[in-house]
């Protein structure tokens, strides 16, 4: 079936600059400029900038917002206050996850939610559900563009101060005023402007002009996996949860969210397999869907361009887990080895 | 750096995006330029065994980008006498020279006459225009 695919306010930006343009989401993105291996190597290098804009803004606001937000994500928003942001995520009655994302405290009773392109739909839904007297959800994500600018000269090239992670202040990129969030998705330092849709064209332009290479999707996906931050859809659905996938961390155990009582139980008697990181020891390129030997699966797998070897993330039980563990993952009806390795896969040594 | 777009006149191609130098009663096989571009930087060459017998029109290896992984399809069948272990060693190789150094394997062709069956350039290029 024919469907119209939804376009980002850079979408002309993309094609003058040569951009291999693919359907992701239901959004028409670049996948690749130049290429995924020197785009991924000029964020771990210097600095590079994502159209992001796909992905979805909720608003939530009234002396209730807290309530709603509180009965819905698993982490504890009373940890934050005004100015900072939070990683959380979205769960269903089961303690599935219906989606990761981060809440922004614009003030006491003002919320910003940013959500994945892929499941805005789902989530909105499911927070109108439960809207309550005193709470009000609005969709704004058209309102807005989204740039990821993220490299270790990231906020150097954009003549921003060092922030601590997971604030945002307004700010202002040759005289364009943005939402400056100290957030990312590669592992590295830099952050995500948030700009109204009509300033992204110019924003994005002094972004490049400043020296920040454009990176496409392709590149956005090794580079999250490289830094073992799961993918909603891959390492983490509706059918995994927070616990096996090494997000119990974010999941407030001493407060009432959906599913926080299927959580603390799992978490109680344990869960029967854990989600883990993995390198190729031989030449390889593990992808989602195959089989591990001895009951897993991939969830996500590249090619690490740092490593020049095959990675992923996959689930095992939770007796094959620990870090070091051989695993044999089925490429194809090929056994081929990897191991298990400590989170993040990869990490510049300084 | 890799390759602009050209489709050489002496080879035979294969829809599937191979390509065939015949060298008497050997040949040299490969991708095109178009196979390579579609799929990105490759990053693994899966190659069959020196000594493997071949099929026309069935894979005989795979070829994988970071983003995806494709069957390479044997335009012509014959047993498998090299393999180009420098794809193996650097796969990138094959963006960057796909009708040089980047070719694949080199076999001794089991039937002489499939090459008649091969898309000569003009051909091959209307296949691609159409892709």
């Amino acid at each position: 079936m024919a469907q119209t695919l939804f376009r980002t306010p850079l979408h002309d930006r993309h094609v003058a600059l040569g951009a291999r343009m693919v359907p992701f989401a239901g959004w028409e993105m670049p996948v690749q400029y130049a290429g995924v291996i020197p785009e991924h190597k000029a964020v771990r290098a210097d600095a590079g900038v994502f159209d992001v804009s796909h992905m979805g803004e909720f608003e939530v606001e009234g002396p209730r917002a807290s309530e709603l937000l509180q009965a819905t994500l698993s982490n504890d928003l009373e940890k934050i206050g005004p100015g900072e942001a939070q990683y959380t995520l979205l769960t269903n009655d089961r303690g599935g996850i219906i989606d990761d994302l981060i809440a922004y405290r614009l003030d006491e009773f003002r919320y910003l939610l940013i959500v994945n392109a892929a499941n805005r739909e789902v989530d909105f839904a499911w927070l109108k559900e439960r809207e309550i007297p005193g709470s009000d959800l609005r969709d704004v994500s058209d309102e807005y563009g989204l740039l990821a600018v993220q490299g270790p000269r990231a906020l150097e090239r954009l003549g921003l101060p060092e922030a601590k992670q997971f604030t945002f202040a307004e700010g202002q990129i040759d005289g364009i005023e943005c939402m400056v969030n100290r957030t990312g998705y590669t592992g590295e330092a830099g952050c995500e402007l948030l700009v109204m849709a009509e300033d992204a064209p110019a924003l994005w332009d002094s972004v490049l002009e400043r020296g920040a290479g454009p990176c496409g999707l392709g590149a956005r996906d090794t580079l999250r996996l490289e830094a073992s931050l799961p993918l909603h859809g891959n390492d983490i659905t509706q059918e995994t949860d927070a616990i096996s996938a090494g997000l119990g961390w974010c999941c407030d155990p001493d407060k009432e969210f959906s599913g926080a009582q299927e959580l603390r139980e799992l978490k109680a008697r344990g869960p029967e397999r854990k989600l883990v990181s993995f390198v190729m020891e031989e030449k390889a390129v593990p992808r989602q869907g195959m089989p591990i030997e001895g009951g897993g699966e991939v969830t996500s797998g590249t090619h690490s361009p740092m490593l020049d070897r095959g990675i992923g993330m996959g689930y095992v039980p939770v007796a094959s887990a620990a870090p070091d563990t051989e695993l044999a993952i089925d490429v194809r009806g090929n056994s081929r080895r990897a191991r298990i390795v400590k989170r993040p896969i990869y990490k510049r040594e300084e | 750096m890799t390759a602009s777009e050209s489709y050489p006149d002496d080879l035979k191609y294969h829809k599937e995006h191979d390509w065939a130098r015949i060298e008497g009663d050997e040949a040299v096989l490969g991708i095109t330029w178009f196979a390579q571009d579609a799929l990105g930087e490759l990053v693994h060459y899966e190659p069959p065994n020196e000594g493997d017998t071949i099929a026309r029109d069935s894979a005989y290896g795979e070829v994988e980008s970071v983003k995806a992984v494709s069957d390479v399809i044997a335009p012509l069948s014959g047993e498998v006498l090299e393999v180009n272990a420098k794809v193996v060693d650097e796969p990138e190789t094959v963006n960057d020279d796909p009708y040089g150094d980047g070719w694949l394997i080199r076999i001794r062709l089991g039937d002489p006459s499939e090459a008649d069956a091969l898309l000569d350039v003009a051909a091959y290029k209307q296949v691609v225009a159409e892709s």
